[in-house]
């Protein structure tokens, strides 16, 4: 076998994929196979490394050299430059923003230095589909240890640890553990809960692809604590790449006798299959996700009973989050002290954030609870782009709320989270600037919800088809002072009387917005303007004839064929053809597109 | 229930895929995902056919079937569009790049174009949000898109059909 002495880790997550990394990898492999040096350095594909907005990324181990953006033409200066001089390809590494300077390192870099890693501790470092590598990172060691332990001691670890559910509800794991454990039944179920649909989290799929074993491991010290033989894990059909993953990674499990009849020589027998969903956000509800299991529409059903006490064909059901479980393994393993040492007074350990929008940072980080989202959107996610002001931060997906500028000092946490009138989700950050008008940000997450509402209760199905029509009305001027009341009355009305959390929370991005940007719904209904000038009935793109150079860029730029002119005179744009795209504005040199 | 009238290998295939599954109810939702894996889309026709073989009323499977957005009961196009509408997309301007795709194809969202090329959909996240906003065609990932590159997609994908 060869001895490596180098190795290149090359991210294999879904996003740097879309930019072609496998092709990096399969270049890599050319160029030192040309080299000679095929033998002394391997190739290794690693799950998500977080810094997504630089992707693709490419790391070589052990000098910890981060290189972003690299294209597949790279590959030939990595191996000579890199490998074979010993000389860092400066031109692709990170630039700090502050200093202009090339950093070399993660660990240097503003994205990563203030990150504490657990559930994420391996994505990025390891191959996910080679068992081995798990292992050699203490993979497996916490199943080992526990099943030497009585359930009840694990329990009491897990409780002790403060750990509380991830998905969004924030209930206490070790709790549901030991209501799972207490009931008597002769068939128990383990589920995870892997139906992520909150646009714009991907931390669960993240973890799946580049970290399944954790997860697998987690679920069979549940099944020992809770005296569950049977595990489910309930994923979206729509992530091909984590159910490969997971595949693979069962396969492994199995054939090392981790997963299967009597587990280590203990008695302990624990198997894991895969149920598909099939694009219901409602499913990540855990009463719906049951009855998506047993092969029905997902509608949920009133609680109690919980899942842990009547699930799954009516046997007792423990279901967890993915990033829930990827956190049991190191709390085993490093003890509930450690854990909840770790975090703010009700809120332990740490939360992953999926960091996206208007930010420079893009990507998929992890912080000790309490962080506030100035250090998460500052100096993690390294400032708004382009320049622009920061105007909010959604928190918590269709369910959640918009935070401003006086919540930037907040600790992030459960509760605070709540008092300010948004949730932690499951862990989505969405940040807006001064672009982005409120009203339709409101808009965009009813749209959804309307979508997604299965129908089964009345005022989730109806009342938010007729707060989606009112917001409607306002973005497109035609709204009148007397909505305002109304969408306040009804949401009310919506939040008290759903069945379930997705009726129960969707209003809170009305309410929210209501509550922090009050004066851009009375713009957009008293003076039928749009602050941010995104609505698109409420204005219109001007060309300035004395900036304009008559350069014809917008003309030939524009999709609609909406502007005309003669070269070296000013244009103008025809308004009834125009679809208020933009584009015209943003291609611009002068500057002399504005909006009215 | 009206005939069915598929040839006799589709409906052999459907019901090997059902008995596979041991014609449980409980397994409709993965009997769902391998048919329209086969076929591509679920018609009415193999909605009843998949009802007879697991003994449930037929408007249990339609009510599933429309339940989930995953699974389709008209055929997609040979490429099918997909714009992605995740809070990250929507942000960063992916309503004008799916208008942009209306526009350009002179289909509405959930249609497919006369010459059954192109489907267009709107998705909730694809995951890529660092390359937001966001549009795959079939396998193909397109990113950090404006209203200016949809003309461009659309004509690659038809000069790959010519040639």
């Amino acid at each position: 076998m060869a001895q490596f002495s180098n190795y290149i880790l090359v991210c294999g997550g879904t996003g740097c994929r879309a930019s072609h990394s496998e092709h990096i990898i399969t270049a890599l492999r050319k160029e030192l196979d040309e080299a000679g040096l095929s033998d002394q350095v391997q190739v290794i594909r690693t799950g998500c490394f977080g810094f997504c907005e630089q992707g693709p990324i490419v790391k070589t181990v052990p000098d910890n050299t981060f290189y972003v953006s690299v294209k597949p033409e790279d590959a030939g200066e990595i191996v000579r430059e890199h490998l074979v001089k010993g000389r860092k390809v400066e031109r692709l590494l990170y630039v700090a923003p502050d200093t202009g300077k090339h950093v070399a390192d993660s660990r240097h870099m503003d994205f990563y230095k203030p990150q504490v890693r657990i559930a994420l501790r391996n994505c990025g470092f390891i191959d996910p589909e080679n068992i081995n590598e798990y292992i050699a990172r203490d993979g497996y060691a916490a199943l080992g240890k526990v099943l030497e332990m009585q359930p009840e001691e694990v329990i009491k670890e897990i409780m002790d640890s403060g750990l509380r559910g991830r998905g969004g509800g924030g209930f206490p794991t070790g709790l549901k553990w030991k209501i799972t454990r207490e009931v008597q039944a002769d068939q128990k179920y383990v589920v995870c809960n892997a139906d992520e649909g909150d646009p714009g989290a991907f931390m669960d799929r993240s973890i799946l692809e580049g970290d399944p074993h954790s997860i697998i491991e987690a679920m069979a010290v549940n099944g020992y604590c809770t005296g569950a033989s049977r595990g489910m894990i309930y994923i979206r059909a729509e992530y091909p790449l984590a159910i490969h993953r997971l595949e693979v990674a069962i396969a492994q499990a199995r054939e090392y006798g981790l997963l299967g009849d009597d587990i280590l020589g203990t008695g302990f027998s624990f198997d894991i299959e895969i149920r598909y969903g099939a694009g219901a956000f409602v499913c990540g509800e855990e009463t719906a996700l049951i009855h998506s299991m047993e092969g029905k529409r997902g509608e949920p059903s009133v609680k109690p009973p919980f899942p842990s006490e009547s699930g799954y064909k009516g046997y007792p059901t423990n279901v967890n989050n993915v990033e829930t479980y990827a956190n049991i393994p190191p709390i085993i393993l490093r003890g509930a002290q450690w854990f909840s040492s770790i975090g703010t007074e009700k809120s332990k350990g740490t939360k992953v954030f999926a960091l996206a929008g208007k930010v420079n940072n893009v990507g998929l980080i992890e912080v000790p609870m309490g962080t506030t989202l100035r250090e998460v959107i500052f100096d993690i996610g390294g400032g708004i782009k382009n320049g622009k002001r920061f105007k909010a931060v959604q928190t918590g997906g269709p369910s959640g709320g918009c935070l401003t500028e006086k919540h930037l000092d907040t600790p992030i946490d459960y509760d605070n989270l709540l008092a300010s009138g948004s949730m932690m989700g499951s862990g989505g950050m969405i940040v807006m600037d001064e672009d982005d008008c409120m009203v339709s940000v409101a808009k965009f997450y009813l749209e959804f919800t309307v979508e997604e509402s299965c129908g089964k209760c009345t005022p989730c199905r109806i009342g938010n088809k007729r707060l989606l029509e009112i917001l409607d009305r306002i973005t497109k001027g035609k709204g009148c002072e007397e909505d305002l009341t109304e969408l306040r009355n009804l949401a009310g009305v919506i939040r008290d009387t759903s069945l379930c959390a997705l009726g129960q929370t969707a209003p809170n991005p009305v309410l929210s917005t209501m509550d922090n940007f009050w004066e851009e719904y009375v713009a957009h209904v008293r003076d039928k303007s749009c602050p941010a000038h995104q609505c698109r009935d409420l204005m219109s793109y001007v060309i300035d004839p004395k900036s304009c150079k008559g350069c014809s860029l917008c003309s030939r730029v524009c999709p609609a064929n909406a502007i005309g002119g003669v070269l070296k005179q000013p244009y103008s744009i025809d308004q009834a053809a125009c679809i208020k795209c933009g584009t015209c504005m943003d291609k611009c040199k002068f500057g002399a597109i504005g909006v009215r | 229930m009206e005939k069915i009238c598929m040839s006799q290998k589709r409906i052999d295939e459907i019901k090997a895929v059902c008995k596979e599954h041991g014609n449980d109810p409980g397994e409709l939702i993965n009997v769902l995902h391998t048919v329209q894996g086969k076929l591509g889309y679920l018609p009415k026709e193999v909605q009843e056919l998949i009802a007879m073989e697991l003994a449930i009323p037929a408007a249990k499977v339609y009510g599933v079937v429309t339940f989930y957005s995953f699974f389709t009961m008209r055929p997609k196009g040979k490429y099918p569009i997909s714009v992605c509408m995740g809070t990250a997309c929507y942000v960063r301007g992916a309503e004008k790049v799916l208008d942009e795709f209306r526009r350009q194809l002179g289909i509405e969202v959930g249609e497919t174009t006369a010459d059954g090329l192109f489907s267009l959909d709107s998705l909730r996240c694809v995951g890529a949000c660092g390359l937001a906003p966001v549009v795959t065609v079939g396998q193909k990932v397109f990113g950090r898109l404006t209203p200016s590159n949809v003309k461009e997609i659309v004509e690659e994908f038809r000069r790959m059909e010519e040639a």
